[in-house]
């Protein structure tokens, strides 16, 4: 009995590095590699790299300023929003908690169709990035609501904002200085989603991009079709390079955030 | 402190379904005064604390008067309470000596004075050395000491109490009222304090209202509440009384009941008597009043609980003292004196009376 436990953990694990893992592993391997099709024996170069950052920074650059932007937003208006759900008394507040899932659920071409639909003809807005911008909010608003939501229904909010107000503080008092510090958990959950989400987002953003806004998902889409492997590989390789190191900061913040917290 | 009465005038509360959560109320509470409301659950004596803070507002036509001074329109912020939560409340992103200071923040005193409030405060609530604590670090009484020192801190003139014991264990809790008590004294502050634990209503209030079902049952001092209650609902609410059904009312004004006669000159023609368990005494089968059994004899360590079978399928309790082994069917004479008994309606009995033989 134990020893099948200890196959069957071990098969699992096996599962997960070749299937999770082992890709990964081939892909950066292969942005490094001077000539794919010939093997390691080629060789490994930085030269893919260098050939992807000259072509294609600027998709990173972009990439970035929209995963921060979309992060200030979201939390600008998914806080303020997830509060609103908390206060209200009000039967529809449900159904705009499950009505904010809706991006997440409509395929995010038909989100980025309708968002032609109803506002491609403003020709300046169109073409800036703000326009993906605005499809990022509407695809990632709902994982800053949701866990920033929890988070606030847990914490006795109203308890501790009558404290706050029977010692004179204000709404604007109170809301920033009891309500945002305690569901700062649900903020970084949230904002780890938001950013990663934002940074790898493609359907919506394939169709709203022009030739002068790509994004880095975009471009590795481009890479991919029109480039040599090892391009699209190193470009692979930069993605990582970035959202890796992205990724643990915010998951090290939640963790340092939650244990000042309750116990 | 400079401290303050408050007046309600005709505030009732009812809730948005129709509910009938407060009936129209006065009330005053005096400058310095310590006012307990006391009552069951649902009894209205939170609601009627929250209109005074300014949580809740009265229905139209109701007023609230903090001196002369018209605060019914005043959310909380600006109405200068200190308050008390039953779970604490305090603000778990911040240490114990930034809780205590917040409402000193949020009025803008400098640095200094602060500090010096900081200081002053916690040594009043036996806190020193604790600043830096974080609130989950805390145990409930320290949690509620922080809570109070929070309060206390922006000298309130008013200081709203929402039973803010019950969640304690019950040494803890006798420990912290004593404190509370010294705390008011010492402060000489106007405070409302809303429990259901008629223990705490006696002895922190300089007079308890009693509610029930949105209305002031009763409102008098501790002792007139104990000993005069001006209805079986406050009398049953109170500590444990015993109620004697009257049978016939005799030529000379003594009053049959199970177990014998009593002589009570002041309660003329009422259809039952009532008495305090502490009240009755137990005296010698010839000089007694009363006369019946002892159905079972509960232990309490400082005292012992008799219940007396009095014969009519009626039963009368008795608290005495402990030493006695008394054991049941064992026969016992009672003496219930005159000044014991009352009846809630009929109060002819000589207050001063009261107070020298009970005191």
């Amino acid at each position: 009995m134990k020893r099948m436990r200890f196959y069957l953990q071990l098969s699992f694990t096996l599962v997960v590095c070749l299937f999770m893992i082992v890709p990964v592993i081939m892909s950066v391997m292969a942005g490094l590699t001077t000539n794919y099709f010939v093997g390691l024996e080629s060789g490994l170069t930085l030269r893919w790299v260098k050939e992807v950052w000259a072509l294609y920074a600027d998709t990173i650059w972009l990439s970035i300023r929209l995963a921060l932007t979309c992060l200030f937003l979201t939390v600008l208006l998914g806080v303020p929003a997830a509060y609103g759900l908390l206060r209200s008394k009000r039967r529809w507040a449900n159904a705009i908690e499950e009505a904010l899932l809706l991006p997440v659920a409509i395929p995010g071409l038909a989100t980025a169709l309708a968002l032609l639909l109803a506002y491609g003809h403003m020709r300046g807005f169109r073409e800036s990035w703000l326009f993906i911008l605005i499809g990022h909010v509407l695809f990632t608003l709902p994982f800053m609501i949701r866990p920033v939501l929890a988070v606030m229904r847990g914490a006795r909010l109203a308890e501790l904002e009558e404290a706050a107000a029977s010692l004179g503080a204000g709404f604007r008092q109170r809301f920033l200085g009891v309500v945002v510090p305690n569901c700062v958990g649900g903020i970084l959950a949230g904002a780890l989603m938001v950013v990663t989400l934002s940074i790898g987002e493609f359907n919506i953003t394939w169709m709203l991009h022009t030739p002068l806004n790509k994004t880095l998902p975009v471009g590795l889409a481009d890479s991919y079709a029109s480039m040599r492997l090892e391009i699209g590989s190193a470009y692979t390789l930069i993605f990582l390079a970035m959202t890796l190191p992205l990724l643990v900061v915010i998951q090290w913040a939640g963790r340092f955030a939650n244990r000042s917290r309750t116990p | 402190m400079t401290s303050t009465s408050i007046t309600l005038e005709g505030c009732g509360r009812t809730f948005p379904g129709g509910q009938v959560a407060l009936h129209p109320l006065d009330l005053t509470v005096a400058a310095g005064e310590t006012l307990v409301l006391l009552g069951p659950s649902g009894c209205g004596k939170t609601t009627t604390l929250r209109i005074i803070s300014g949580l809740e507002s009265p229905d139209a036509g109701g007023r609230v008067r903090f001196g002369e001074r018209d605060v019914t329109a005043l959310p909380i912020e600006q109405r200068d309470v200190g308050m008390v939560f039953q779970n604490y409340a305090l603000f778990p992103n911040m240490s114990v000596a930034d809780n205590i200071a917040y409402g000193l923040r949020i009025k803008g005193l400098p640095r200094e004075a602060i500090r010096r409030r900081l200081e002053e405060v916690m040594a009043m609530v036996d806190l020193q050395g604790f600043d830096t604590r974080r609130i989950h670090e805390l145990s409930g009484g320290q949690k509620q000491r922080v809570a109070l020192a929070r309060a206390i801190a922006v000298r309130p003139k008013v200081l709203l109490f929402d039973e803010p014991l019950s969640a304690l264990d019950a040494k803890l809790r006798d420990r912290l009222r004593l404190e509370i008590g010294q705390l008011l004294r010492e402060l000489d502050i106007t405070a409302v304090y809303v429990t259901h634990d008629q223990a705490e209503a006696m002895a922190l209030g300089d007079r308890i209202a009693v509610m029930q079902a949105g209305r002031i049952a009763q409102l008098a001092t501790p002792r007139e509440i104990y000993h005069r209650p001006t209805s079986t609902f406050v009398a049953d609410f109170i500590g444990a009384v015993n109620r004697l059904e009257v049978h016939a009312t005799l030529a000379d004004r003594r009053l049959r009941v199970s177990g014998g006669e009593l002589h009570a000159p002041h309660l003329a023609g009422v259809a039952a008597v009532y008495c305090r368990p502490e009240d009755v005494q137990i005296v010698t089968a010839d000089s007694a009043d009363l006369r019946g059994k002892v159905r079972q004899s509960i232990f309490l360590g400082q005292s012992q609980r008799l219940l007396i079978d009095l014969g009519d399928s009626t039963c009368l309790q008795v608290e005495t003292a402990s030493r006695r082994q008394w054991r049941a069917e064992e026969p016992i004479g009672l003496r219930l004196p005159p000044e014991a008994l009352f009846h809630p309606e009929c109060h002819a009995y000589p207050a001063k009376d009261l107070e020298t033989n009970h005191a």
